[in-house]
């Protein structure tokens, strides 16, 4: 019976946190439902959100079968991009030169307009997933890239000393301490590029693909649909927050000394 | 009279042209608890990094049972400064960490430690984080991490200097019972002189920076030592104290500069 009561108790707890948001969010959808009736406004320019969340529930088939491709994309993206930036991120921190040669190649892919890579790319690798690959792979290396050095900078010199006096090689002291110590930044760059990630296949795929949540906003905006356009964006925000929502879970297994508040983290 | 095991002869250290040790020369014998007295910023831990790490003196000698020291060769246990616990480790795996940098596996390193928590009065602590203990007990845990490499000489960094006066004082009566049973032989670094009479069998008072030895002090006090504060201890604790504060480095050639053509 006690923890039935807990669980009660928790479930307030959450209900209670999450109102704010819940009353801020509703507010928003209200003023635009009410403005988009009784302005006078034609469904074509600005739709009201209850006739977007039906025209996506009319069109689900459609949108499931473009949403397929892009969750694909993003996914295997974003897990190439995770493995290079580990990858570099080691080299980086090991060899000083490898440093100095890769991190300015890097900064200037950051620097290039998504708007005229995209077609450039598409263009280069067709229409299939390799260029969305690319250019999700594109757009989120790095904020991974940067938060692993980072985080490897963190650790603690006192701890490293420690360990070479024990006899620990470098590459050990980096196991030990350098790559546990990456771990909160790691996730915090993670949290950060998950969150382009899927943004980044829908931009590919609005440069020109044969399937895909992106080519499904452009045709519809095309055939004056903005309600579809919109259920594709409230398709592809659903789908960001649920991986949002998965690196928080991955992150909470992955350190669990990191919640007992005394512990030292970023 | 035992024979020394640790013999410092004439060490110099420079940092570019600043000069951080000037002329140290000390010795440490077998089962012998010696402690390095001085004000911080003297380069007490340079001493240690000389013994540890990968720096070498600019001159002097350093040997160990007379031998002079070699990267393969490290007869230390050091404890830092700070406790130096990793926030990601269980105790019980913090405690293991210098067996299992020597190559042992896991479970036979943590098989090695469990016996020695009750003593360390760390029992029953085995599966928690670090950031659960309170400071002495994250110290003692450091204590162990650093004894169960089970090298010939404990090197302790203000092992206490982070602790509550409280803390400290039932940190150092512990530590001095420990030593009792134990005899390791110990090198102390440490800005407290109360702590340096009433653990060591000999004190070693440095000058401002650079380092060099002003005074070596014995403590002839008998053991097992219970209270902290004697008369005879307090009189020891008072002389040095005149030493330390009434100390001016005498003004020497500076040694140390980078050579410029």
């Amino acid at each position: 019976m006690a923890r039935y009561s807990g669980l009660a108790r928790a479930a307030l707890v959450a209900v209670g946190r999450a109102a704010p948001a819940v009353l801020s969010i509703g507010t928003l959808l209200l003023i635009w439902e009410l403005y988009a009736r009784f302005a006078d406004i034609a469904p074509t320019t600005l739709p009201a959100p209850s006739r977007v969340v039906t025209q996506a529930w009319e069109h689900r088939q459609t949108l499931l079968d473009n949403t397929v491709p892009t969750l694909i994309a993003t996914l295997a993206g974003f897990c190439c991009s995770l493995f290079a930036a580990f990858g570099f991120s080691v080299l980086i921190d090991f060899s000083t030169p490898l440093r100095r040669a890769l991190l300015p190649v890097f900064i200037i892919s950051q620097t290039l307009p998504l708007v005229a890579i995209a077609p450039l790319i598409v263009l280069w690798f067709g229409f299939g997933l390799t260029p969305k690959i690319m250019l999700v792979a594109l757009v989120t290396f790095f904020p991974m890239l940067v938060a692993l050095v980072q985080g490897y900078a963190a650790a603690d010199s006192d701890i490293e000393a420690l360990l070479a006096s024990m006899g620990a090689g470098r590459r050990r002291i980096f196991t030990l301490v350098r790559l546990p110590t990456s771990l909160p930044y790691f996730f915090a760059g993670l949290r950060i590029s998950i969150t382009y990630a899927v943004v980044g296949a829908i931009f590919a795929e609005y440069a020109g693909a044969a399937k895909g949540l992106g080519i499904y906003i452009l045709n519809s905006k095309n055939n004056f649909r903005p309600d579809l356009v919109l259920a594709a964006v409230l398709v592809s925000a659903s789908l960001t927050l649920l991986l949002f929502g998965a690196t928080v879970l991955v992150q909470r297994a992955a350190t669990p000394w990191a919640r007992l508040g005394e512990g030292r983290q970023p | 009279m035992s024979s020394n095991r640790l013999e410092l002869n004439q060490v110099r250290k420079c940092f570019g042209e600043l000069e951080v040790l000037g002329d140290v020369s000390l010795t440490v014998r077998k089962g012998e608890f010696v402690s390095i007295l001085g004000p911080s910023g003297a380069g007490k831990s340079t001493i240690f990094k000389l013994l540890t790490g990968p720096l070498a003196p600019d001159g002097g000698t350093i040997s160990f049972d007379g031998q002079p020291l070699s990267p393969s060769r490290k007869p230390f246990a050091f404890m830092p400064q700070h406790d130096a616990l990793m926030p990601w480790r269980r105790i019980i795996d913090n405690t293991t960490l210098g067996l299992e940098v020597q190559g042992m596996s896991r479970t036979e390193a943590r098989r090695r430690v469990t016996p020695l928590f009750p003593e360390f009065g760390l029992q029953g602590f085995e599966q928690h984080w670090p950031a659960q203990l309170s400071g002495g007990m994250r110290q003692r845990a450091a204590l162990l991490r650093t004894i169960v490499q089970q090298r010939d000489m404990l090197l302790l960094d203000e092992p206490f200097g982070a602790l509550d006066a409280l803390t400290r004082a039932g940190m150092q009566r512990w530590l001095q019972s420990m030593w009792a049973r134990h005899n390791w032989t110990t090198l102390l670094i440490t800005h407290d002189v109360r702590e340096a009479v009433f653990l060591s069998d000999r004190i070693y008072v440095l000058t401002d920076r650079p380092a060099g030895v002003l005074i070596e002090r014995s403590v002839s006090l008998p053991r097992p030592r219970l209270d902290l504060v004697t008369a005879e201890a307090s009189a020891i604790e008072a002389e040095l104290l005149h030493i330390l504060l009434n100390s001016k480095a005498e003004p020497r050639t500076p040694s140390c500069s980078t050579a410029v053509v």
